[in-house]
Parts: C-alpha cells; sequence; structure tokens
C-alpha cells in the first residue's frame, strides 16, 4: 500500500469527519460562516502573492520551445503557431495550450518491443484532463446559481446545455433522474477517479506521485460525490441552502434550519480546495500563463530581448589573446595588430 | 568498446520496472560507464570559476568547503530571482507523467530518475524544503527534503545525464524545460567546482585559445593548410582562405570540432569549397578567425555567465574585422546559444549591418538583430536563386537521411533548409519516422558536454532512439549516410552509428553540398572529400 496515498486518503477522511461531527454539535456557523469567509481570503491572497512572486522574478532570456518551422527565408513556410514570431502569434499559441491542451494532445507511449523502439499515441491522459478540467469548470460555473438572484440566463443556459441528455429511472421505490441530470457533475467523478487509477496503476507514474497530487484527487473527488449525493439523493432542500449562500455572497451570513449536514461537508471541502490551492501544484493554473517557454515569440534573432541584470563580465580580449601568441601568429603568416 | 555490452544485450538488459523505494529512499550509485571523470581544478582555476579543487566523484569525500550548503542554499534563492522560468517550473509541475518516457536517457537505461520529472523533483524536493511554507511544515509529505551529501551526489549524477536536448518540454503542458532544470542544477554544482572535465576543459581552452581543443593561431592556420592541400588534390583548385582578415565582407565561425576530428573535417573541406566558389564566382569575402575560432560554447554547460564570457568573442571580434555580418556554420547549442541568448547578452550589434546575401538580395529579416546567418540558411537562399553550380549524381552512391539537432530543432525551429539543401544535393532522400524527426528529434545522446569516453555505455544508451530509429530507414530504404547539422553529432553520432549500425556512416550537410559543388575550373574529380571513387568511378581507380 502506497504511503502518499494513504496519507490523502486519511486527511480527506479526517476532514470529512471534522464537518460531519462538527455541524452536528452545532459548529454550522464555523463550517458555514467562518471557513467558507478564511478560505476565499485565503485563496485570493495567496494566489495573488504566489503570481507576484513569479512576477517579481525575471526573464533575462527569451527560450521559447520551438515545435515548429522556424519563420527564415520568405518561400520556406514559417509554422505561425507552434513558433510564433509576433505576439499574435503568441497569443494563439497560449490559447491553444490553454484552451486545448496542444502539448498533452502530441503525447506518445513508447516501448521496446522485440528489440524496436514502438511509439503509440497515447490520447487518454489528454481527455481524461480536458474532461476533468471542462466539467469541473461547468459545475462551478452552475453553482453560479447559488450566488445570484435572480439567476443570470447565461448560467441558465449553460445548465439547460448540461442537461441536455435526459436520464430518468424512475419506479415507485427509487426515483433518479428528477431533478434533471446535470452531465457535468458525473465526467467530473469519472474523470478524477480515471486520473486516480492512472497514478496508482501505472507504475511510473506512481513512481513519481507524491502526497501532494493524490490529495487534490481524494478532494475533488468528495466535492463531486458530496454534490451528487446531494442533488440526486438525499435531494436536500435547495431552498435553504440558497440562503445561505445569498447571505456569504451579500456579507449577511446567517444559518437557515433545515440545511442537510452534507451540504457543510461539501462546503468544507471546497473551502479546503480553495485555502490549499495557493500553496499547491494547483497554482498551474496561473503558472501555464507565465511559462517562459511557451508565452514568447521566437524572434529573438529579430527583436533583441533586454536582461534587466545583464551585468559586465571578464573576457579575453583580442589584444590579450595576441599579446600571449603575436610571434607565432607573424611566423605563420597571420595579420596582427601590432608588428 | 570492448567492455561494453553487445548492442542487444544492452537492450534486453533495459528494464523500466521501478525500484521497490521510494525515489527519495533510492539513494544513488555512482556507475563506471555512466559518468564523465571530474573537473580538472587547472581549468576551473583559470577561468576564474569557484572553488577549484581535486576529487572524484567515486570516492566518498568531494572535498567540499564547509558552508556547501550556504553557499547552495544562496546559489538556488539567487536563480529564483534571476529566472522566472526556474522559479515557474518549481512550482506548477503537476507530475501528470507526460514526459517521462520522452526522454533517452530513461528509454536507454530504463532509469526513473532519467524521467524529466523526477530529474527536476530533485531540485524540486530541497526547493520544497527551503523556500516553500507546505514543504518547511509538512516536509516529505509535501515532498521536500534537506540538502545533503547523497541528495548533491544525485544531482551531479543526474544532472550529467541530461544533454539539455529539450524533447519532454515539447509534450509538457506548461512548457516545463528540463534543459533550464539542468541548467540551473549545474550552475549550483559549479558553485562548489563540480563541473566534469570535459566541459570545464574546453571552456578554459576556448577561453585562452579561441576554440575548445587549445589550438593556437598557427596551428589553427595549419590545420586549415592541411584541407587546403586535400581539396586541391581532389579538385585541382587550390583554395586561399582568409585569417583574421579585416574589411572582409563576412566572419564565419563554425565550430573547432570540425577542424580537428573526422567527420567533420569533411564538412570544414565543404566550407572553404563553397566561400571559394562565391569568392570566384560573386567575389564575396569571406574571412576565419583564429581569436573566434569556436562556434560552440561549452560555457552554456557550465554557467550563463560563463557561456556570455564565451560568447563575447563573435561580436568583438566581428567589431575588430569591421565584417558587415557574421555566417555561422553547422553547430547544434552554437546556434540555441547564438539563436536565444548571444544578442540579449553580448549586443545589441549595432556596428554590423543587417545581413543581406549580396548574391541573391535576400534580406535575411529574422536575423536583424543579431546579425547573424545560419549556413543551412545561407547555403539554401543561394540555392533557390540558382547561384551554386551542383551536380547532384556525385552522390548518387548515398540514400540519406537526416538527423534533426537537438538546438537547431526545439531552440530555433530550422527543420526545413537543411531539408531543401540535401534534397537538392542528394538523388535519394528518406526521413526518419514522425515520432523521431523535427521538433520530437531524439539527441545523439551525447550533446551538453557528455561525448567523453568514459561514459560510453551512457551515450550508448543515450542514443538508442536514435540508432533505432535511423535502423529503420536502412532496413526499409537502404539508408547509408546520416547528415546532421552539428558537430557533436558528428562526433557522437559515428560511435553511435559503430555500434549499432556500422553501414550507416554520418556527414555534415556542407560536405555533400561540397561533393554536387562544382567549382571553376576544376579537374574532373574521381572521388569525394573523403577519397572514396565517386559513383561511376569505381573501375577508373
Amino acid at each position: 500500500m502506497n504511503v502518499n496515498y494513504m496519507y490523502s486518503l486519511l486527511a480527506v477522511v479526517v476532514l470529512f469527519l471534522l464537518s460531519y461531527l462538527g455541524v452536528k454539535v452545532g459548529l454550522a456557523p464555523l463550517f458555514g460562516i467562518v471557513i467558507p469567509y478564511l478560505a476565499v481570503a485565503v485563496f485570493l491572497v495567496g494566489v495573488v502573492r504566489r503570481v507576484m512572486g513569479w512576477a517579481k522574478s525575471a526573464v533575462p532570456f527569451r527560450i521559447p520551445t520551438t515545435c515548429g518551422q522556424q519563420k527564415s527565408l520568405p518561400w520556406i513556410r514559417h509554422n505561425k503557431i507552434d513558433n510564433p514570431f509576433t505576439p499574435g502569434g503568441v497569443v494563439i499559441r497560449m490559447i491553444l495550450e490553454i484552451v486545448c491542451f496542444r502539448s498533452l494532445f502530441r503525447n506518445t507511449r513508447n516501448a521496446i518491443r522485440e528489440g524496436k523502439l514502438v511509439h503509440e499515441w497515447e490520447i487518454w491522459l489528454w481527455a481524461a484532463a480536458l474532461a476533468f478540467h471542462y466539467s469541473f469548470l461547468v459545475v462551478v460555473f452552475r453553482h453560479l446559481r447559488l450566488f445570484t438572484d435572480p439567476v443570470p440566463v447565461w448560467v441558465q443556459m449553460v445548465e439547460h446545455i448540461d442537461s441536455f441528455f435526459r436520464f430518468e429511472i424512475l419506479t415507485d421505490s427509487f426515483h433518479f433522474g428528477l431533478p434533471a441530470v446535470f452531465l457535468s457533475g458525473f465526467v467530473l467523478l469519472a474523470a478524477v477517479t480515471f486520473l486516480f487509477l492512472r497514478r496508482v496503476l501505472s507504475p511510473a507514474v506512481r513512481y513519481i506521485s507524491l502526497a501532494a497530487d493524490y490529495f487534490p484527487l481524494f478532494l475533488i473527488f468528495g466535492i463531486a460525490f458530496s454534490g451528487i449525493l446531494m442533488r440526486y439523493f438525499s435531494k436536500v432542500n435547495i431552498r435553504n441552502i440558497k440562503e445561505l449562500t445569498m447571505g456569504l455572497v451579500t456579507f449577511h451570513p446567517h444559518i437557515p434550519d433545515g440545511v442537510d449536514p452534507v451540504f457543510y461537508v461539501h462546503l468544507f471541502f471546497v473551502s479546503i480546495l480553495l485555502a490549499y490551492f495557493p500553496f499547491s501544484k494547483l497554482m498551474h493554473m496561473a503558472g501555464v500563463f507565465l511559462s517562459p517557454t511557451r508565452n514568447l515569440p521566437g524572434n529573438t534573432r529579430a527583436v533583441r530581448h533586454v536582461n534587466p541584470w545583464n551585468y559586465p563580465v571578464p573576457v579575453h580580449t583580442y589584444e590579450e589573446y595576441e599579446e600571449e601568441f603575436r610571434e607565432k601568429m607573424i611566423e605563420a603568416g597571420l595579420p596582427v595588430e601590432k608588428e | 568498446m570492448s567492455d561494453l555490452p553487445k548492442p542487444n544485450e544492452l537492450i534486453s538488459k533495459i528494464d523500466r520496472t521501478p525500484p521497490h523505494t521510494g525515489w527519495m529512499d533510492t539513494p544513488v550509485n555512482i556507475r563506471k560507464g555512466m559518468y564523465c571523470y571530474a573537473a580538472n581544478p587547472k581549468s576551473v582555476e583559470y577561468v576564474g570559476l569557484p572553488y577549484p579543487h581535486a576529487w572524484n566523484p567515486v570516492e566518498e569525500d568531494w572535498h567540499l568547503p564547509e558552508n556547501w550548503k550556504e553557499i547552495l542554499h544562496e546559489g538556488f534563492k539567487v536563480r529564483l530571482e534571476r529566472f522566472r522560468s526556474f522559479k515557474v517550473f518549481m512550482d506548477i509541475c503537476v507530475r501528470c507523467g507526460a514526459c517521462a518516457d520522452k526522454c533517452h536517457f530513461f528509454i536507454g537505461t530504463g532509469d526513473p530518475k532519467n524521467m524529466p520529472v523526477l530529474r527536476a523533483e530533485l531540485l524540486r524536493s530541497v526547493y520544497r524544503n527551503d523556500f516553500t511554507t507546505a514543504g518547511k511544515i509538512l516536509k516529505r509529505i509535501a515532498g521536500a527534503r534537506p540538502l545533503t551529501m547523497d541528495v548533491l551526489k544525485e544531482w551531479w549524477y543526474y544532472f550529467f545525464q541530461c544533454t539539455e536536448c529539450r524533447r519532454c518540454s515539447v509534450f509538457c503542458p506548461y512548457g516545463i524545460d528540463t534543459a533550464e532544470i539542468t541548467i540551473m542544477g549545474r550552475e549550483l554544482l559549479n558553485l562548489l567546482g563540480l563541473n566534469i572535465d570535459w566541459v570545464a576543459t574546453p571552456v578554459a581552452n576556448c577561453y585562452r585559445t579561441g576554440n575548445h581543443l587549445g589550438i593556437q593561431p598557427h596551428a589553427f592556420k595549419d590545420m586549415i593548410d592541411f584541407f587546403v592541400d586535400d581539396i586541391e588534390s581532389i579538385t585541382g583548385i587550390r583554395v586561399e582562405p582568409n585569417f583574421n582578415k579585416k574589411g572582409a565582407d563576412i566572419l564565419f565561425i563554425t565550430p573547432s570540432g570540425d577542424v580537428f576530428a573526422d567527420p567533420g573535417t569533411y564538412t570544414c573541406m565543404g566550407y572553404l569549397m563553397l566561400h571559394h566558389f562565391l569568392k570566384e564566382k560573386y567575389g564575396l569575402d569571406i574571412t576565419w578567425s583564429t581569436y573566434a575560432s569556436e562556434g560552440g560554447n561549452f560555457g552554456f554547460f557550465t554557467s550563463h555567465e560563463t557561456m556570455k564570457r564565451l560568447n563575447a568573442k563573435m561580436y568583438a571580434e566581428a567589431k575588430r574585422l569591421g565584417v558587415k555580418w557574421i555566417l555561422g556554420g553547422e553547430c547544434g547549442h552554437m546556434w540555441r546559444v547564438i539563436n536565444q541568448y548571444m544578442d540579449t547578452m553580448n549586443g545589441p550589434a549595432d556596428f554590423l549591418e543587417e545581413p543581406v546575401n549580396p548574391i541573391t538580395g535576400t534580406r535575411f529579416e529574422n536575423a536583424r538583430s543579431t546579425k547573424m546567418v545560419h549556413i543551412s540558411e545561407f547555403t539554401a537562399d543561394l540555392i533557390k536563386h540558382g547561384k551554386l553550380d551542383l551536380d547532384p549524381s556525385r552522390n548518387d552512391n548515398l540514400v540519406v537521411t537526416f538527423h534533426d539537432s537537438c538546438n537547431p530543432s526545439r531552440g530555433m525551429g530550422m527543420f526545413d533548409e537543411p531539408r531543401y539543401v540535401i534534397q537538392n544535393v542528394v538523388k535519394n532522400f528518406y526521413d526518419m519516422p514522425a515520432n523521431t524527426i523535427r521538433e520530437q528529434t531524439f539527441c545523439c545522446g551525447s550533446g551538453a558536454g557528455l561525448n567523453a569516453g568514459e561514459n560510453m555505455e551512457l551515450r550508448l544508451c543515450g542514443g538508442l532512439p536514435r540508432a533505432m530509429a535511423v535502423k529503420h530507414v536502412h532496413e526499409k530504404y537502404g539508408v547509408n549516410m546520416l547528415a546532421t547539422i552539428c558537430a557533436i553529432d558528428r562526433a557522437a553520432l559515428p560511435t553511435l552509428m559503430e555500434y549499432y549500425l556500422p553501414d550507416v556512416r554520418v556527414t555534415g550537410v556542407t560536405e555533400l553540398v561540397a561533393n554536387a559543388l562544382i567549382l571553376p575550373g576544376e579537374q574532373e574529380r574521381t572521388t569525394n572529400l573523403r577519397g572514396e571513387p565517386l559513383p561511376g568511378m569505381e573501375e577508373e581507380e
């Protein structure tokens, strides 16, 4: 059994118990008001500080990883996206990177079989990563319903699309599919599960994984699972919950009666995720924008890049060189400055 | 190579199963054949780099200064402030594993610490311990570990098992570039005098004599004169290269490896013949320099500062000689430095002119600030405008493939220029499979200063993916010549081919050009530059 994975699982179980039991003993204001506010504050301050920290570091050289034909002679077809020459090209490269995970899309897998190195296209990591991030985005977006009154049309539109496919199981004893099934929540759960399984089942990925890689997966699994539980199974009273969330967002927080304890677990998990975010690898969300191998144009030979800390260095000058070798140079018929 | 395993033994030995112990609990084993000898302290001292001292990687005590941990901590801190790349790359890796099997050293050794992600984690673990709140509080759980002698040895072993080829960076969703990580790792090691000799001594030589081999000016001229004689006996034409000539049109700089060792020497003869042709036909005046007689820059494998100190000679010499612009020969990391560092470090080169090919009128707009043009760009332009007299049939006995060198590929994006040149001077050209060329090209396994003799097993492991791709086109199309635009390739790939594929030889692109190039007034050639009979001339020997 993997220690890293156990630590993370244990941490999430402890977090669950803390919030579930905490609310039972009357700590609802702590889990429903204090911690969410603190978490948002830590998230905002933490992310800003981390990004400022990166921004404070210099970019001494322009070092894009060039993944396509450079711009050179006019008759050679330049790859404007993978080796951008202009800021416009960089913007397109970055959009493709951030929106489509273009680099990950290139992924391959190789193995040595019968003495040959075989390469195969490896799409699953890309597909799962894309499914994970987009479903998470839709889920977050849908939750705006709880923080707006009236609910904006565009949030309703996203909900509408998300529930486009109807899944209904309706029997006398078991109801599923009413309210309408949002696909995003289930895709999120499935993608998180895939990413977790990949991490434990692939020996190489398991070997490189830290506790910090499992923890967010378990946490997000917990968030998605508790959300699904509330919506489709325990069918919590959404009106009370909205009362609470609207209180938070309008800075008139109060704890309504009759909110299901599972909701507090859900909210606590989200709070932990927010507070954990700035101190973790989740910062890749902001960092991807600042990666100097992707966000700079490959035009260093045409447009000079300035290094803010470029300092003078000792060099071996031509004069020193000629001083040492003058006689030999003259003998060999090489021109010299001083005869 | 007598004590090396046979190729099939080497391949069957590769095992990707990770060890039972976690990577933090698996101490480094510095193994013979996989590491390079320690830097000669005299070389370190000559260029005034920190803490020159005698030490041996396989000995317990590396004779470090007492405060070595402080030195590294301070060094780490300074670099986090100076390089956003470093800081961001320390923070944002999610360990998705996309890079894991992209490294030629991982493919060739199966050693998990050759997965780019773990190579970076070697530094990251210490970064978390020293510089992050989570790491300070949660320690191992947050993936942090303190810097110890074992960790330092691990750094040294694995940062000199990376050729800074950037292949992993192509696949990383955040563009995390292991070359940056390795560069920083090596800079830190250099703070304690822990370089390898195959880097440190060339650096000292280059600083003093202008080239890595320490060839003094008169000897440099002698070696070129030797090629002049060879060219005369093959073509009947005596070419007359210029040296240190003030007022020449163009300064030519190429790696000194081409002056010294086969088959680079044939590429060097190619340069001389091309220069001569352009002089005779169009009056273009190109000069060599003995002072700036090195294009390659082993300072790049030492520290940013050392790179700048060595590179400074190029512009200084161009200024002294009063040339219009600089033409650069076939070299890999030399072009990474020229393309992404030179102008920033030692520019602006406002004393030079925006490069224009006086023969074709082509303005090299992509080099308008650096004022340095690649020989493949230059030759491709000449061929496109029909300015070279070529007889490609002289290369008819060759079936050629092209090895994209790492740095011109992923640090520049030069793919089609050399291919255009080759296809105009050679009839039979076949590319290797798509996963192994262009931006996905595999390293020769010997770059970034690892082209020594004592680490031969490492080099052969690292070169394995390239060798297998060549084997593929060798079996499918009968490829017998591997062309490249890198001097390290020309030094390293022949060894690799001799080991895996003895039927395939290695050439520079300009050698192929020179074989096809018809010099004005030349005699009928019976041999190529290597003194081997040309196609159709075999019987007349």
